[in-house]
């Protein structure tokens, strides 16, 4: 089951970010972010996989859909990228799996042997919002003002210029 | 003895009138100028004489003379003994020195005021000339032979400005390019000469060079290059600087080139004083040639009677006043160098330094008489062209005495000076190189000839030339330094020489040798017997004689084309081989060097600009590699 | 040990999908399609998270709450970032993204 999910995972983000027209590009996105949900499944944090399906698959994928719609002609075909370019990704990502992996490879992770903490909505409900040690209320609020603040600023960047010659 | 402190002042004064003739002399009328030159040099002139009376003729001298330093001042220290001083050194030959620069120097000075008159630049002059003047007594009464090098190029400075006078002609340019260039090189062979002697010995100071008996020259003996003692070396090279200045054969060249300037400064300089510099410079190291380098002196003998030949022989063919003069200037300073060349030291055996100074001395009166009288001419004919001349003793009487005066000593007539300094040296030769002797005593034969065909030339000669305006004689201020000129002339070979300046600074006795004296008037007679023929009236035999020599004669008039040598020399060989190499690697490896730092820096710093590109991408892939290489050597090379 | 899948798989996925994030970041010429990148790089720190919360931790929650921020946080700035795209593309009608390099030298 991992393995097929994480096969999606790995061959869709590949596609991702080497398809030629955009729009597939969108979709193999939306294909990644429902296998990781399907890994968060697997995980037993089913929280976790329902939030990512509704704000990652839900929101985020529909408003990069939707401004794809706004800026582009959806049947423009990319040019291939510059050489430059592709030599400088493709070494950065080399050079970077490699270093990673090495790393993690050589670590021995230990396993705790304490017991399984049962993850349910009230478990996490009380969690976010007490005030005692594990308590997360604070980036909570935070994370209400930033998500403002961020409405407002996309509002205000992307409104229109009002025409200076329309009478008042 | 009252101290000699005042000497100081004979040098100070000019370098005063120097600086302010030469930084306010533009603001005053030119004669203001004139004036406070002449009357500082007039100063000087007066205290060398007190200076020379008291030194020679008061107190005893029968043990010889002392060497006073009435001044001495350490300027550079480079070890205990050896360190440069400036000061005073009064000696016999440097008291006459005094003398003899100040006396022709106020001549001059005098002189210039009527021939200068109403020239541009005449304060200019005054400043040039108190400015040499400054230098040469400088010279003379060095302590040490670096303060006398330190004057000695102040000398080389003073003449090239005053040469090169008139700047706006290209051919006195020139000349005074040329008398610097040649007496520079001269001097390099005399800097080396000065630093072989003074490592050799450690110290500059002419006291202990020339003390008699002194031990310093022990370390010496055993020091020798390419199997010449390293003393020998150094004499030799010491006197090429001192054959530069004084226009030894080969470096003679600049002399007759150097008659572009004013005729006063042919006077001060090339007569009487900057060419006998060299001559000085022998004389004061006399000793140690003497006795550490006796095949230096040899040289110095040869060097000398070849140039008083080679200029007498070339004297007789030239037309232009001014060049005979300078050729027999040539001739008569190699009769003195032969002089120091010959002799011996102490008592009888220093004739020959004796007859030197002497002959340096009234050679001095009687050369700046001839050229002080050949500026008269040239002023009143407006030509320095001898075939332009003739018959002038109408017209310029007083010019015309003077003038006779000093051919009639410069040829060695008995009863006038330049017989007893011209036959002290004759019997010095005699007594040591026959050969040199022999040269002499021709040499005074044809010194007679050309200087009487020059005085035949322009005062007898073509009687009714005509003149585009009828010459006239001097004004008084020209006039009154050649009747003094004529004076001494005539008795300065009365002083006696051989009681005041000698090699080892003690009178000897010494009498006239007839052998000697009899057979050089004869052919000194002959000589003028000769220009008499030819030369008085004018007539065609001159002409036929030089055809008839032919191409001897092109040779001789062409100076033996010896300027045509040096000028192919230093055009096509030293131009073109080491001149232009050098100049080629200084432009394109050094210049190329700087320049291509700089270009360098300047295609790096474009290369690194181009990193700001302002793509967003490249700004990632350098975060993400930059993030990854800490990482890597943190994680390797840390650990 | 999740149904006996070891860690180090987990891990080796969430890297290589970070990686492939980072180069198809730089490699892409569309403002959009780099967007969409940098959601992929967003997601392989989720899985990082979770699992270490997972294996290592299973006692606590932190991990999941702080993926919790991380998907609100990519959501707030994915908003932002079509807006300013939506702006870039008024101003020059296309979204390539070497059109937008006013900041150099």
């Amino acid at each position: 089951m991992f393995y097929l999910f994480a096969g999606i995972i790995l061959i869709c983000s590949l596609l991702s970010i080497t398809t030629r027209r955009i729009l597939r590009a969108a979709v193999y996105l939306l294909c990644v972010l429902l296998a990781t949900s399907g890994l968060y499944f697997m995980l037993n944090y089913q929280f976790m996989a329902a939030v990512q399906l509704t704000l990652y698959a839900g929101g985020i994928v529909v408003l990069i859909i939707f401004s794809i719609l706004l800026t582009h002609h959806i049947t423009h075909r990319f040019k291939h990228p510059n050489i430059t370019k592709l030599l400088m990704g493709i070494g950065a990502g080399s050079i970077g799996i490699g270093l990673a992996l090495v790393t993690i490879l050589s670590h021995s992770f230990k396993a705790t042997t304490n017991p399984e903490l049962p993850v349910d909505m009230t478990v996490i409900g009380t969690q976010l919002l007490s005030t005692e040690k594990n308590g997360y209320v604070l980036p909570f609020e935070l994370i209400s003002i930033l998500l403002l603040a961020s409405m407002i600023a996309a509002i205000v960047i992307a409104k229109k210029e009002k025409n200076k010659n329309t009478e008042i | 003895m009252t101290g000699y402190t005042y000497t100081v002042f004979i040098i100070l004064i000019p370098l005063v009138v120097f600086l302010i003739t030469g930084l306010l002399g533009m603001k005053w009328k030119p004669i203001v100028s004139g004036v406070i030159g002449t009357i500082g040099m007039g100063i000087s002139w007066t205290l060398s004489l007190i200076t020379a009376g008291s030194y020679f003729f008061s107190g005893n001298h029968a043990e010889g003379f002392q060497t006073i330093l009435p001044v001495e001042t350490t300027w550079l220290r480079f070890t205990d003994t050896l360190h440069i001083n400036m000061g005073i050194l009064l000696d016999p030959i440097s008291v006459m020195m005094l003398v003899v620069v100040t006396t022709i120097s106020f001549m001059v000075h005098l002189y210039s005021l009527g021939y200068m008159k109403g020239e541009t630049g005449f304060a200019r002059f005054y400043a040039f000339l108190s400015l040499f003047t400054f230098s040469m007594l400088g010279l003379v009464i060095a302590t040490n032979i670096f303060q006398m090098y330190i004057f000695w190029e102040l000398v080389g400075v003073s003449s090239f400005l005053l040469i090169g006078f008139y700047y706006q002609k290209p051919s006195a340019v020139a000349a005074s390019k040329k008398a610097f260039i040649v007496t520079r090189f001269a001097d390099l062979g005399f800097l080396i000469g000065i630093l072989i002697l003074s490592f050799v010995t450690g110290t500059f100071d002419f006291g202990k060079l020339t003390e008699p008996g002194t031990a310093i020259f022990g370390s010496a003996a055993s020091m020798s290059f390419l199997g010449i003692s390293a003393l020998t070396w150094a004499m030799t090279l010491i006197f090429i600087g001192g054959a530069g200045k004084s226009a030894m054969f080969p470096l003679h060249i600049w002399l007759p080139d150097a008659m572009e300037g004013p005729t006063p400064v042919s006077a001060l300089i090339h007569a009487a004083t900057m060419v006998v510099a060299g001559v000085f410079l022998v004389a004061r190291m006399f000793p140690v040639i003497h006795f550490q380098a006796p095949a230096a002196q040899e040289i110095i003998g040869y060097v000398g009677g070849f140039t008083s030949l080679f200029a007498a022989v070339i004297a007789i063919t030239q037309y232009d006043i001014k060049r005979v003069l300078a050729f027999s200037t040539l001739s008569q300073l190699g009769y003195m160098m032969l002089a120091l060349g010959v002799s011996g030291y102490g008592g009888e055996e220093g004739l020959g330094y004796m007859a030197s100074m002497f002959h340096l001395f009234t050679h001095a009166m009687f050369k700046a008489l001839l050229f002080l009288g050949a500026g008269s001419i040239i002023h009143a004919v407006h030509s320095n062209n001898m075939y332009d001349m003739g018959g002038l003793r109408k017209y310029l009487p007083i010019t015309h005495i003077t003038f006779l005066i000093a051919c009639l000593t410069i040829a060695g007539v008995p009863f006038l000076s330049g017989f007893f300094s011209k036959d002290e040296i004759l019997v010095a030769a005699l007594n040591h190189n026959k050969l040199l002797f022999a040269i002499e005593f021709l040499v005074a034969g044809l010194t007679a000839f050309y200087m009487f065909r020059l005085y035949f030339c322009v005062f007898w000669g073509k009687e009714d030339r005509h003149y585009h305006h009828t010459p006239h004689e001097s004004p008084l201020v020209m006039t009154i330094p050649l009747m003094f000129l004529a004076v001494a002339s005539i008795f300065a070979g009365y002083i006696p020489f051989h009681h005041l300046v000698t090699s080892d600074k003690i009178g000897f006795a010494s009498e006239m040798n007839y052998m000697v004296a009899v057979p050089s008037v004869l052919i000194g007679l002959f000589g003028i017997a000769m220009a008499w023929i030819l030369y008085k009236k004018e007539s065609e035999v001159p002409a036929k004689l030089a055809k008839s020599w032919g191409i001897l004669y092109t040779a001789t008039y062409n100076k033996f084309y010896f300027d045509e040598i040096y000028l192919f020399v230093t055009r096509k060989i030293i131009f073109n081989y080491i001149s232009r190499p050098i100049a080629w690697f200084d432009r394109h490896v050094i210049d190329a060097f700087m320049v291509g730092i700089g270009l360098t820096t300047e295609k790096i710093s474009y290369q690194i600009k181009g990193m700001q590109s302002g793509q967003l991408q490249h700004y990632a892939f350098m975060f993400v590699a930059g993030t990854l290489a800490l990482a890597l050597s943190m994680i390797y090379f840390l650990m | 040990m999740i149904q006996g899948i070891p860690l180090e798989h987990f891990l080796i996925v969430s890297t290589i999908m970070f990686f492939i994030g980072v180069c198809g970041f730089i490699i892409r010429r569309n403002l959009i399609t780099m967007l969409m990148a940098t959601e992929l790089i967003l997601n392989s720190v989720n899985i990082n998270f979770v699992v270490f919360n997972r294996y290592l931790y299973p006692d606590q929650l932190q991990g999941q709450f702080f993926s919790l921020f991380i998907v609100g946080i990519a959501a707030a700035e994915a908003s932002v970032a079509i807006a300013l795209i939506i702006n870039i593309y008024r101003k020059m009608q296309n979204i390539e993204v070497e059109n937008v390099n006013e900041l150099k030298f």
